[in-house]
């Protein structure tokens, strides 16, 4: 099989789907967190803690309860975090990062408490086929969805200028404080299902699992400048060259392998710096309300 | 104004105060809570122990328990690997020696070297680090404390650097050679003549583990490919599950029929992709056959266990000698797994054809490139 044949085969294109739904879902509710003026750091830990409900949710009652455990999980996290940043006014980036390392030694501390082991769980029911493809199909749908809805809804207008001008959207009545822990919970939720996605793939919970996986999601945030269906191209252009990664790799080709391994970073790297050179944040990104 | 400003000053203040509360938590259950156990202190045939309380620790056999300290790798116990199979050695010294134990989990980072100096203070007579990450921290403390024995598993051994200190034993494993046996069962079992590599963090190490590997496979089967892969560059990859299970799909979609990884929890993935494809998959560190019943082969074991027990032996007779010690399958410290559970996915040719191999690697005629 030469590259070529590889990249248009079928399982190259399902792979790449694969590789990109979990940072499809967690980007698209950093989209929604950030257009509201929310710093998305904490979609790491969303993630991590949606894998891990989702774990134990899977191991009660299959996979669909598991999916569903995955948003709860998610939603546990974001409220968590909107709590001291949306209600107590605290610096996003900081609490962000202390909810990352929070999830992360919270998670190992469950580990040990239900599964007795400090490293991964028990084997849990996972996906099968169709599960995966109704992942896929989901976040596709959401993307989708989400677009129209930030782009031409009252609700996605108010989201805009929360994160844009929070001053004017409270002088027209509107709570702005209750705009931003909707989207902050809509971002918990998705990013759940996208820790769930992690662990229902695999069949289980390992310790810090989301390896990272989070402020990829922010990163493609960023270069698909704060809009949904820009954030899911972007995460699937790394989920290509993530894929490309994987066969390069196994393809056994004489290229180095820390040099194709570092291709779905440089891909990152390239999509911020260029695609992403005009786009401006939210002017209100970050800071909390008066 | 200034309401605001106080308020996010007293969140910060908070967040950093259930930060470090979170941080002691963390260490108390390694510490406390989990640790709690200096087992054999009430049992009943520790008998004779001095009632002095006093640290008296020396080279000679004394009518006294061996007090020994532990402190695990950052996967902690239950880690059903490296850590799980130092504790068994524990437990088997116990068993045979009437040994004293405490062990340790420390956190992330630098706990590590405090529980290393805390064992040492409280006098334990031999404390063993696991895992490469605790050389540097092992040489420093054994310098501090020359009067206690240390051992390290997975001693590093850096080039340049002097040897370890007279009280510190370093014990590495010939891994190339114990994964040149599953090599070889590979290419033995193989219908493809296509074989899989999944690697973790690329580090000298796990090329160790490859190259036993693809030499094992080499040495049955000339004509066999050997597809090899890492999960990346950073520690993150020994934990990267869903990265493990694309990487070993994309073998299997090249027609690798049969899988080694040696990759920490990132194997979960590849035993996910053996579960979902039915292809073979090799286990490493400890017999993995659980994680995928259908499909598991053999696992190459490391012997840590053994390599505990021998330790703790030496300084119950009194003949501790620091330096660097190689355990390979001369030494029954590496070795593959043929029980009743994988017999008959084996096959009785294959293990006399592997135990061979066995024989003539351990009598030192065949060598097993390590890179």
């Amino acid at each position: 099989m030469t590259l070529i044949e590889t990249i248009l085969s079928v399982g190259f294109v399902a792979q790449a789907l694969r590789v990109t739904v979990p940072y499809a879902l967690a980007a698209l509710g950093g989209t929604l967190a950030e257009r509201a003026g929310v710093v998305s750091l904490a979609l790491e830990g969303m993630l991590l803690f949606g894998a891990f409900t989702a774990t134990l949710g899977s191991a009660l009652g299959g996979p669909a309860l598991g999916a569903l455990c995955g948003i709860v999980g998610g939603l546990l996290v974001a409220a968590v975090y909107e709590l001291i940043v949306v209600r107590w006014r605290a610096d996003q980036v900081v609490c962000a990062i202390a909810i990352n390392l929070l999830v992360l030694g919270l998670t190992r501390t469950l580990l040990v408490l239900v599964w007795g082991s400090a490293s991964s769980s028990p084997r849990v029911p996972g996906l099968g086929s169709t599960g995966t493809w109704a992942f896929v199909a989901a976040a596709a749908v959401l993307a989708l969805a989400l677009s129209e809805l930030v782009r031409r809804t009252p609700w996605g207008l108010r989201l805009r200028a929360a994160g844009e001008r929070p001053d004017a959207l409270a002088s027209l009545g509107v709570d702005v404080e209750r705009v931003r822990w909707g989207a902050v919970l809509a971002s918990g939720a998705l990013a759940g299902l996208g820790g769930a996605w992690l662990a229902l793939d695999v069949g289980g919970f390992s310790d810090a699992m989301s390896s990272g996986r989070g402020y990829i999601a922010l990163a493609a945030v960023v270069s698909g400048k704060w809009r949904p269906l820009g954030a899911t191209a972007a995460c699937l252009l790394f989920g290509v060259a993530g894929a490309l990664e994987l066969n390069l790799q196994a393809e056994a080709t004489s290229l180095p392998r820390e040099l194709v391994q570092m291709l779905p970073y440089v891909v990152t790297l390239i999509a911020v710096s260029s695609v992403a050179r005009g786009a401006r944040a939210p002017s209100a990104l970050g800071q909390p309300l008066g | 104004m200034g309401k605001r400003r106080l308020a996010v000053l007293a969140l910060l203040v908070l967040a950093n105060a259930a930060l470090i509360m979170w941080g002691q938590f963390c260490v108390g259950a390694g510490v406390g809570v989990r640790s709690g156990g200096t087992r054999g202190t009430t049992a009943p045939r520790v008998v004779d122990a001095p009632v002095s309380a006093g640290p008296s620790v020396g080279a000679g056999v004394r009518p006294r328990a061996v007090r020994v300290g532990l402190v695990f790798d950052v996967g902690g116990l239950g880690d059903k690997s490296f850590n799980d199979l130092a504790h068994a050695g524990l437990l088997r010294a116990e068993a045979e020696l009437g040994i004293e134990f405490r062990y340790i989990e420390p956190g992330d980072g630098a706990d590590r070297e405090s529980a290393l100096r805390l064992l040492a203070a409280e006098g334990y007579d031999l404390v063993f680090g696991v895992g490469f990450i605790f050389t540097d921290d092992m040489r420093a403390v054994a310098a501090r404390f020359p009067k206690t024995h240390f051992a390290t598993i997975d001693y590093a051994v850096t080039p340049g650097q002097s040897a370890p200190p007279a009280n510190l034993l370093g014990l590495r494993f010939r891994e190339h050679e114990g994964a040149f046996l599953v090599g070889a069962a590979a290419g033995l079992v193989t219908k493809t003549r296509k074989i899989g590599f999944v690697g973790g963090m690329q580090i000298p190490l796990i090329r160790k583990f490859e190259a036993g590997f693809a030499a094992g496979v080499a040495q049955v089967c000339p004509a066999c490919e050997v597809l090899g892969a890492y999960a990346g560059t950073e520690p993150k990859a020994f934990a990267d599950p869903t990265m493990g299970k694309e990487l070993a799909l994309a073998q299997i979609a090249r027609g690798v029929d049969v899988i080694f990884h040696a990759s920490g929890k990132t194997g979960a993935g590849v035993f996910a992709a053996a579960r979902e494809t039915g292809r073979l998959v090799i286990g490493v560190d400890a017999d993995q056959f659980d994680e995928a019943p259908c499909c598991v082969l053999t696992s190459m074991v490391k012997r840590v266990d053994v390599a505990v027990l021998e330790t703790v032996r030496a300084v119950a007779r009194g003949d501790f000698a620091g330096g660097v010690r190689e355990l390979g399958l001369a030494e029954d410290g590496v070795g593959w797994v043929y029980d009743e559970r994988n017999r008959a996915r084996v096959g009785e040719s294959v293990r006399a054809e592997v135990e061979a191999l066995r024989q003539r690697i351990a009598s030192g005629e065949l060598v097993v490139p390590s890179e």
